[in-house]
């Protein structure tokens, strides 16, 4: 029996709901309040406000950071690309069951132990320094792609895993259906698992994208001209470090969407999960 | 015409020993229940005999050819047999249409167009022609459920296995299967049937066989075994399941 919602009922319910938000509210702006009349009260703050937040610098560097920000955003795009590719080649590897596999299988496995256990750092340094010094007749030297295979490398062990996770995590009864109608094991992972599996890994790959985003600052240290390169130079130059928290803004301008919709995703999914329980 | 001769058929899971010998043949046209309490071996048994799950020792044969001869090729088999699951386990990406033209299409390389219009028909033959569009979560079980069935008839096979395929519908939905099951059996279908529905059983079997411990038991024709079982176990199986309800005493 569902109970008719006396109008008493619905007062009470409305004031239930608003007080904790105005509470919530109050004590954000007194905790961020007090912080912010410490902070800027500090007998030291003029001195980091010119520092940090420089209004002039971070006007004057922007160009140049915002033009280091593109190739970062560049490079991110592509190296998504492939890690998308390169990883679900990787999965699929290892889900393929059966002798004849075996050798992908393997590859697969050992595969990701060593790029997941490996600093993506200690990559871009071995691939960006090292292989372009090898000076191989046919091969790039650009610090910019062998930096970015590093990356691609690295990230790629992580993506496969979360492929797996997705695969794993399609019904078992899914691929006994479709080898009972006669598809072959190929088959099954293209038409009945691989599908599901994708739509469950979209916020867990979501996150991986939110990470690449920022590691592809890791190519700065072999000197490819990103926005934290370009912001250092700046600095070098001035000695004021205004230019990075202009990098750190155009970051965040980027990556906080991004989060957003991975958590919103993340809850969406779980709440479609719990309804199937229900 | 399809015989099933199931020989000397034994699996292991581990150390546990599932099917322990199970000797059965199924002759053209033959409609076989199979019951006996949860974890007997029934499920294990339908799926040895389309090869979904290997076994260690016995053989399948159908027509007096090996489940495993490569005569049959990679999907001859899986052709000539069928498969209904409790779970139904359609597709849930895919349309009521895409989930029953799959096989025809990929696995025996029908035409598209044609393919469609035979599932279309037979989705119509089985009341659910307005469904073809739909996606299977946004079908009740039982029309999810005659789906599978439709889904397994679209590569025309000439046996049919059915697990237990109205244990996870709402009572008042299980009706509507247990037809379609009629109507089959009345076309001539080779059907080898677990199910928990005593009376169905009963109704549509040509034979009954009772399972226990991967063995069966004993077996014979529905009215009799359901009326005057001889052995014990088989007593005491069914006293539990009048008891329960499932079956009114026949006796
Ligand atoms: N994949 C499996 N791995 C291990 N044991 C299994 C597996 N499938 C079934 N079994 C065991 O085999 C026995 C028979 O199972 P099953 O054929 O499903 O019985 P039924 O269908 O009659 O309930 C049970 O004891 C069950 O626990
Ligand atoms: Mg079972």
């Amino acid at each position: 029996m569902t109970r008719r919602p006396g109008k008493g009922r619905r007062q009470i319910a409305l004031k239930d709901r608003l007080l904790p938000v105005l509470i919530s509210l109050a004590s954000v702006i007194l905790v961020f309040g007090v912080v912010g009349y410490f902070v800027t009260s500090a007998p030291q703050w003029p001195r980091i406000q010119l520092q940090f937040f420089s209004l002039e610098a971070i006007i004057e560097s922007f160009p140049a950071v915002a033009k280091g920000f593109l190739v970062s955003m560049q490079i991110w795009v592509i190296s998504l690309v492939c890690i998308g590719i390169w990883a679900l080649v990787l999965a699929i590897f290892r889900a393929m069951g059966g002798p004849w596999f075996a050798p992908l299988r393997v590859f697969a496995i050992l595969y990701v132990d060593l790029f997941r256990g490996l600093p993506a750092l200690l990559l871009v340094l071995l691939f960006g320094f090292g292989i372009p010094a090898l000076n191989l007749p046919g091969l790039p030297t650009s610090g910019m792609f062998w930096g970015g295979v590093a990356l691609i490398l690295s990230y790629s062990a992580y993506a496969t895993e979360v492929y797996r996770s997705g695969i794993e995590a399609v019904h078992e009864g899914q691929n006994m259906a479709a080898k009972a109608l006669g598809l072959s094991q190929w088959q099954t992972l293209r038409y009945a698992i691989l599908p599901q599996a994708l739509r469950n890994v979209v916020p867990a790959m979501l996150n991986l994208v939110v990470a690449l985003q920022k590691d592809v600052a890791l190519l700065s240290v072999i000197g490819v001209r990103d926005a934290v390169r370009e912001a250092q130079i700046y600095t070098a130059r001035t000695f004021n470090y205004s230019s990075l928290v202009a990098a750190a803004i155009l970051f965040l301008l980027a990556t906080i969407p991004l989060a957003r919709l991975t958590d919103h995703l993340q809850r969406r999914d779980r709440e479609r999960r719990l309804q199937g329980v229900l | 015409m399809t015989r099933i001769v199931i020989d000397k058929l034994t699996k292991f899971y581990g150390d546990k020993m599932v099917l322990d010998g199970v000797d059965l043949s199924v002759a053209p046209h033959e409609v076989v229940c199979l019951i006996g309490a949860s974890g007997s071996g029934k499920s294990t048994l339908l799926r040895c005999i389309n090869g979904l799950t290997e076994f260690d020792e016995g053989a399948v044969r159908l027509d007096g050819v090996d489940i495993f001869d490569p005569a049959f090729g990679r999907t001859g088999l899986y052709k000539r047999v069928g498969i209904v699951f409790q779970a139904y386990n359609l597709f849930p990406h895919m349309t009521v249409l895409q989930n029953v033209t799959l096989a025809p299409i990929k696995v025996h390389g029908r035409d598209r167009r044609e393919a469609e219009t035979a599932a279309l028909k037979l989705l119509d033959m089985f009341g659910l022609g307005q469904f073809a569009q739909a996606y299977p979560e946004q079908l009740s079980g039982g029309q999810q459920q005659r789906v599978a069935i439709v889904r397994s008839l679209a590569t025309e096979p000439e046996v049919l296995l059915l697990d237990e395929v109205t244990a996870a519908l709402d009572p008042e939905l299980i009706g509507e299967v247990l037809k379609i099951i009629r109507d089959l059996k009345t076309s001539g279908m080779t059907m080898v049937i677990v199910t928990h529905e005593m009376g169905f059983a009963r109704d549509v079997a040509d034979r009954v066989c009772f399972l226990d411990g991967g063995r069966i038991v004993e077996q014979g024709e529905p009215h009799r075994l359901f009326a005057d079982p001889q052995q014990p176990r088989t007593q005491k199986f069914l006293e539990r399941i009048i008891a329960a309800g499932r079956l009114e005493a026949a006796r």
